[in-house]
């Protein structure tokens, strides 16, 4: 019976497996080993900063490994959303660090380099035709939110990886992607059919997670025509029907219609059966193709730069009015920033208070506080650093020392851990496209490009 | 009664994609989990109630073949937006452990 076999070494590349893992997978003869570089869900400064969320020096460790399993055995490498949110910096990064690699190890290949950053004026040429509609209850998107975006990247499907594996690429490097699509590419490539191809890529875009105990390491997963089989490659991690069952939840907004590029997985008659104490069998899904190819296009904008402290208290008086002592504090920071020339208008203080609400804010529904200490984040978004690092200066200084009824403590309200109590953060970007784009090809926006290293 | 942190074996929340949140309810049981499902407890207004949106932004999504409740909703806002509280929206799941379910 024909099968592919494909290996994912952890959940995206930079948060480390054990070599021994890799080591396992490679015995059984993988014709794929690949990894996910990245994931929209670490928020919006990845992709406006172009900055990956994970350290080269642990990205490196990862793929020095991958580099030399995948070489050694003459079987391709595939990563998408290279560098964390796959725009060009991100790509280009991920793609020296692979160059660096090869000459320390001697090694040598083809690599192809997929971009997923569409130049701005073709996406507003095809905002234009109408091309480009919202997902998730968002504001059909204008030309001036397209042309005011730090960056924006489109989330190609299985057929770019699918062009560079014909054109002999042994090392494919993609920006963004959805998270299935360089394993779909590849069973699909291997003539099998896109359902269980599909959900074959939904269960290796994050390497072993779909094991217990969960944790960033490999997983093997053997495709075949009627399904596929899971299989952690650590002798510690079983895939059992219920961790198989989580995973097919995870991060979806329904779990029994998948919308991908091309079509739609429906999983709603999948069967989980247990092949062995730690592998398991999947069977029943169903691919239904859409009538019209469409790519996600995600973007973010400059919503202004932030500062941060970080304090706490561990008066019980003061925590017994903090609601109180707040609002003195903010009215007071109001004045005095005005005074300098902060307008109200030009920054937004947060006090997030922990012990309190700092973790579900508005929807909170516990609404006093339990504890002996309450932990604070003060926080300033302004049009600028500067006025940002006022503000905050003078919301710190005021927490510190602003009075209220009964005080004893009258040196100061908060114990500060650092000096310098206050951290410029930088730009801060928020997410303002997310919608679809209609193709015609779904390879006419992600150029690939070869070379020998 | 009994608490749906003493009858599930998952119970998670996490974004789906930047504007939306998903929690997860999973049992092992499916006798268990028929039971929670007939039990009627488990509604968008529950939902609507528990987090402060409109029944109508809830999309409920029983899933038989992994015995789990799915239910997606906004964002209080969007992540790593100005105000966000949690960046990947894991840590939302806690108003719904303790909800009785008359089984």
């Amino acid at each position: 019976m024909k099968e592919i076999r494909l290996l994912s070494t952890s959940a995206i590349l930079g948060y480390g497996f054990p070599e021994a893992s890799l080591q396992a997978g490679m015995e059984r003869n993988p014709h794929i080993i690949g990894v996910d570089g990245g994931s929209v869900d670490p928020g919006p400064h990845y992709l406006g900063a172009g900055v990956p969320f994970c350290s080269t020096m642990a990205i490196k460790r990862d793929l020095r490994l991958m580099l030399r399993a995948a070489i050694g055995a003459g079987i391709p490498l595939m990563i998408g959303t290279s560098g964390g949110a796959g725009g060009d910096p991100h790509l280009d990064l991920t793609a020296q660090l692979v160059r660096d690699i090869a000459a320390e190890e001697g090694l040598h290949f083809r690599m192809a380099l997929i971009r997923a950053e569409p130049p701005r004026a073709e996406l507003q040429r095809r905002l234009a035709a109408g091309r480009i509609h919202p997902l998730s209850n968002q504001p059909a998107l204008s030309s001036g939110t397209l042309g005011r975006a730090s960056r924006v990247v489109a989330m190609m499907g299985p057929e770019p990886f699918m062009e560079a594996l014909d054109n002999g690429a042994q090392v494919i490097l993609a920006g963004r992607a959805s998270d299935p699509a360089p394993w779909a590419a590849a069973a699909i490539r291997a003539q099998l059919p896109p359902a269980p191809a599909w959900y074959a890529g939904k269960m290796l875009e994050c390497g072993a997670t779909p094991s217990i105990p969960k944790g960033h390491d490999c997983l093997l997963v053997t495709v075949r025509e009627d399904g596929m089989e899971c299989e952690p490659m650590n002798p510690i991690r079983r895939c059992t029907p219920l961790s198989i069952a989580n995973h097919s939840l995870h991060e979806n907004s329904s779990p029994i219609h998948h919308i991908e590029p091309g079509g739609m997985l429906d999983t709603s008659d999948c069967r989980f059966d247990a092949l062995t104490d730690r592998a398991v069998r999947i069977s029943g899904m169903r691919w239904t193709p859409a009538s019209q190819y469409t790519v996600k296009l995600e973007g973010v904008e400059m919503a202004g730069y932030r500062s941060i402290s970080i304090c706490g208290t561990r008066d019980p008086l003061l925590i017994a009015r903090l609601p109180l002592f707040l609002e003195e504090v903010r009215g007071i920071v109001r004045e005095k920033a005005q005074a300098f020339g902060a307008a109200p208008e030009s920054y937004t203080l947060t006090i997030r208070t922990y012990g309190l609400d700092g973790v579900m804010g508005a929807r909170e529904p516990v609404r006093d506080v339990a504890g002996h200490e309450v932990g604070f984040v003060i926080e300033v978004i302004a049009d600028t650093q500067e006025i940002a690092a006022a503000v905050l200066g003078i919301a710190r200084t005021n927490m510190l020392h602003t009075d209220f009824p009964g005080r004893l403590c009258r040196e100061g309200n908060m114990a500060f851990p650092f000096s310098p109590s206050d951290i410029p953060v930088g730009p801060v970007y928020r997410f303002s496209i997310y919608h679809v784009l209609e193709l015609d090809d779904p390879r006419e926006i992600f150029p690939i490009s070869y070379e020998e290293v | 009664m009994a608490r749906i942190r003493d009858l599930a074996r998952i119970c998670k929340s996490k974004n789906a994609g930047p504007f939306d949140l998903t929690i997860d309810i999973v049992f092992d049981d499916s006798a268990l989990y028929q039971k929670v499902r007939a039990s009627g407890v488990i509604t968008e207004a529950l939902f609507a109630r528990l987090y402060g949106v409109a029944a109508k932004d809830v999309l409920l999504t029983p899933y038989d073949a992994a015995m789990a409740i799915k239910a997606t909703f906004p964002r209080l806002v969007p992540a790593g937006g100005i105000g966000d509280t949690d960046v990947y929206g894991c840590q939302q799941h806690a108003p719904l452990l303790d909800v009785d379910i008359p089984v």
